[in-house]
């Protein structure tokens, strides 16, 4: 009976193309991204310079801390600081990202509202010089950013942190988007399986396509109470255009690239993902497998941004109220 | 992609074909059993030679075990200090041959055969031996002198008795020497009685056979030994074998039994003399046996050896004990990489460390699992609370680290001396625990608690623990370790296996769990 049951869901799943962790490695991962390329989406300092060659828009990045010793160096900089973030430049998933949002006589303000003083930053650095958030414990160091400023129209969604836009990018094309709106479950992190929510975005307009929050749908926001109907994007053809660059930027052909909007600058790279997460998929309601495949059935590839991002969003076109042209055709396909 | 997954379809199959028939050739060619705990009996049967050295060149020269017999020869061996060895063919015997320069006083020489019972108890050997045609010379000169008189008178009544009685050859020879026992019942047999007991010319089984021979059968002496269990230091047993219908026939001189006892080993027969001494005198054979209950691998082992196998001269057999020992280790590794590997790709378990459950696993077979289990959680606990007071101290990553490590000794050692103090065996086992990876599980541990918190902690930590109880019972299953041990090869079978998997692009079985909200809401 069980086994039955199992056979049936393995079914639905598949016929809904939901993408499975052993085909996105073997299929996806081992197969568009090249190893020798990880190390530069692994670690975020080269990343971020090569963003900044590119002309790709980042966090501005304030200062690279390589040792202690430079930390003490670097100490009556920072100390005049009041709003920044550290981020180990190996950490996955978050791993080590502290932000300081404040400061006062006794020491800063994080962004979950504790207090660090100078020596809790110190102890946090050298963890995180000598390995402690990267993977395999390799040693590492430290960037000190500019804080982003959400921008507000996301304010009603978000309990604490900044929501952030993961994109799927493959082959250049983006195929799926959700944004991440950390909750008080989460402890201010945009993690989904440590209670963020994620709202998957229709690619066509930036407008919510329905919400999830440890899996299951939830339509508002557990915190602020704000249902998540009328959340849209801005600035989304440019946010895309960002995300469908970094393929160009890093070559690597299955990639999750993660931005934020900010208040001042608009939408941002937070950070690039060369092992994207699959949870995606559950944000959206949609597998991924389907949308790959339609990228894959690509004769030939468009050379240019615009192009495939036009393509993706007509494509993957979704809502049930779009206003943009190009995706009449498509929608009976694939209705929401 | 297509041409790669064929590709590697092609290697998994070749593999698996490779592993599985020389497994298959080992086990049905070469004898190892597929199953552990499959016994064969075998007998050590030792011939004890003693005599007195006369001070000069000696030379002993004994008889070799018959060849085709229902049992074959494992392996010799000798124990003669300060002989040389040889063997010779004589006559189509095999002799064994021990010479010495000098040898004075008591000396003694130990020849050890080890043989198995190859075939079953009833079953007849046609070999050449039985079959040969009695030749005229070799048997007179084992006969006795020929009975004179009221012996003699006597002698005829029992053939006269048998022969009116018989049916045939074989009954014939059958009666015969029943009448030559009936000691209780015939007169003539008492009679008879009297001259063997009184006289050492005459033995019974002498005058069976002349006067089987004086009727006109064919006859020979058989000596062998009885393979008895705590036979020791016996002169061998003689039979007589008759010459009927074109084979021979084995016959117990002291009941008149048909065929050859089923623990009859023969050792010479005819008129080869068993033992010849030359340069000593006082000079005796005396046979001990021992059976022995060997697993059948090691017999197979043995016969391969004999044979010179290539498969068994290049196998883990040919290693030093120790070795081997430690390969019976080495060997189950796969088998746990294996349920690492299931348990990750097809179930997708999360396990702190990829193969961190295989070392626990490893660690659990020297403790066992109950005092293992024990042992790891309660480490693991005192671990992560000092490491706690550790991360307070605020010390750089590898230092801490060591510290880790240090408590982690300590740990050990004080739950070696507390449970040895308490008299609790089984925690004295705990140092067969990788002290590393302890450390390294708990630095690891204490990680995910402050960045994920402890539920997080008890899910990839409870993983890695059923992974490790899970490869702690397929290690631990008899039959796995017998395999393993005993066909290495079906490593083959494992790594194609495991090269298949490494393929699989399906769900895991988590996954169904998890997007089950993507199928239920429509």
């Amino acid at each position: 009976m069980w086994l039955l049951d199992m056979l049936e869901r393995r079914r639905k799943l598949k016929e809904r193309g939901v993408l499975g962790m052993n085909r996105r490695n073997h299929a996806y991962i081992g197969r568009y991204n090249d190893r020798s390329l990880y190390p530069v989406v692994d670690d975020k300092v080269t990343s971020k310079k090569m963003a900044i060659a590119a002309g790709v828009a980042v966090p501005k990045l304030l200062h690279i801390i390589e040792s202690i010793h430079e930390l003490a160096l670097y100490r009556s900089e920072l100390e005049k600081l009041t709003e920044f973030v550290l981020k180990p430049a190996k950490g996955s998933g978050g791993k080590g990202i502290m932000v300081i949002t404040g400061r006062d006589d006794k020491g800063w303000i994080k962004a979950s509202g504790g207090r660090v003083t100078y020596s809790d930053l110190e102890r946090h650095i050298s963890n995180s010089l000598g390995g402690l958030y990267s993977l395999g414990g390799k040693s590492d160091v430290v960037m000190i950013e500019g804080l982003i400023k959400a921008d507000p129209v996301f304010d009603r969604f978000s309990f604490e942190g900044v929501p952030d836009i993961r994109t799927i990018v493959f082959q250049g094309y983006p195929v799926m988007a959700m944004m991440r709106l950390a909750t008080r479950r989460s402890d201010g992190k945009a993690n989904l399986h440590q209670g963020a929510v994620g709202v998957g975005l229709d690619l066509a307009t930036g407008r919510s396509l329905k919400a999830v929050q440890f899996g299951r749908p939830v339509v508002k926001h557990p915190d602020t109470g704000h249902a998540f109907d009328d959340l849209k994007v801005p600035h989304w053809r440019r946010l895309l255009e960002l995300s469908s660059a970094c393929y160009d930027m890093t070559g690597l052909g299955y990639l999750g690239v993660d931005i934020v909007l900010d208040r001042d600058h608009g939408p941002l790279i937070l950070e690039l993902n060369a092992r994207p997460g699959l949870a995606i998929q559950m944000a959206n309601g949609q597998g991924l497998l389907p949308r790959l495949q339609t990228v894959e059935g690509i004769p030939r590839h468009h050379p240019s941004v615009a192009e495939r991002v036009d393509f993706s969003q007509t494509t993957f076109a979704q809502y049930r109220t779009v206003s943009h042209v190009h995706t009449d055709s498509v929608q009976p396909e694939l209705p929401g | 992609m297509k041409s790669n997954k064929s590709q590697v379809m092609l290697v998994v199959l070749f593999l698996v074909l490779l592993g599985l028939t020389v497994a298959g050739y080992k086990h049905f060619v070469l004898g190892f059993p597929l199953f552990p705990g499959e016994k064969a009996e075998i007998w050590d049967v030792e011939a004890q030679i003693q005599f007195r050295g006369d001070s000069g060149p000696v030379s002993v020269s004994l008889a070799m075990p018959e060849p085709g017999s229902k049992f074959s020869v494992l392996d010799t061996m000798y124990a003669a200090p300060g002989y040389g060895f040889r063997t010779i063919g004589q006559d189509g015997i095999e002799r064994a041959e021990w010479t010495r320069r000098e040898a004075s006083g008591r000396q003694t020489i130990y020849y050890k055969i080890k043989v198995e019972d190859t075939l079953p108890e009833l079953a007849r050997v046609e070999d050449e031996d039985t079959l040969s045609e009695p030749t005229e010379n070799t048997d007179a000169v084992f006969f006795s002198p020929s009975l004179e008189g009221a012996y003699k008178a006597a002698a005829d009544g029992i053939v006269a008795n048998a022969q009116a009685e018989s049916s045939d050859q074989l009954s014939f020879v059958a009666l015969l020497i029943r009448g030559l026992n009936e000691v209780e019942f015939s007169p003539e047999a008492r009679f008879l009685e009297d001259l063997l007991s009184g006289n050492s010319d005459y033995t019974r089984i002498d005058v069976t056979m002349r006067l089987l021979q004086d009727a006109g059968v064919p006859v020979r002496k058989v000596r062998g030994v009885l393979l008895e269990d705590t036979r020791r230091n016996q002169p061998l047993v003689d039979m007589v074998e008759v010459h009927v219908d074109g084979h021979w026939t084995m016959f117990n001189p002291e009941t008149g039994e048909e065929g050859a006892p089923g623990n009859f080993l023969p050792w010479q027969r005819g008129g080869v003399s068993l033992l010849d001494v030359t340069g000593g005198y006082n000079s005796r054979v005396t046979f001990s046996a021992i059976s022995r209950s060997v697993p059948l691998e090691e017999l197979a082992v043995e016969q391969g050896r004999q044979a010179r196998t290539a498969l068994v001269d290049f196998s883990l057999y040919a290693l030093p004990i120790e070795e081997q020992n430690a390969y019976r280790y080495i060997l189950l590794v796969p088998i746990g990489t294996l349920i690492v590997v299931l348990m990750r790709i097809l179930v997708g378990l999360k396990t702190s460390g990829t193969f961190m459950p295989v070392l626990i696993a490893l660690a659990f077979l020297q403790t066992k699992l109950l005092p293992g289990l024990v042992i790891f959680l309660t480490i693991i606990a005192i671990g992560l609370w000092i490491r706690f007071i550790l991360s307070r101290l605020n010390l750089l990553l590898v230092a801490r680290i060591s510290s880790v490590v240090i408590v982690v000794v300590g740990i050990m050692g004080a739950m070696s001396l507390l449970s040895y103090k308490l008299g609790i065996q089984q925690a004295m086992s705990v140092t067969f625990f990788p002290m590393i990876i302890l450390a390294w599980t708990i630095e690891r541990m204490s990680i995910l608690w402050e960045e994920e918190g402890p539920k997080d902690v008890f899910v990839s930590g409870g993983g890695s623990l059923a992974v490790a109880v899970l490869s702690y019972f397929a290690m631990t299953n008899g039959f796995v370790e017998h395999l393993t041990f005993n066909f290495p090869e079906l490593l083959l079978v494992i790594l194609g296996f495991t090269l298949l998997l490494g393929q699989y692009t399906g769900y895991r079985l988590l996954e169904l769990k998890r997007f089950r909200p993507m199928i239920e809401e429509r």
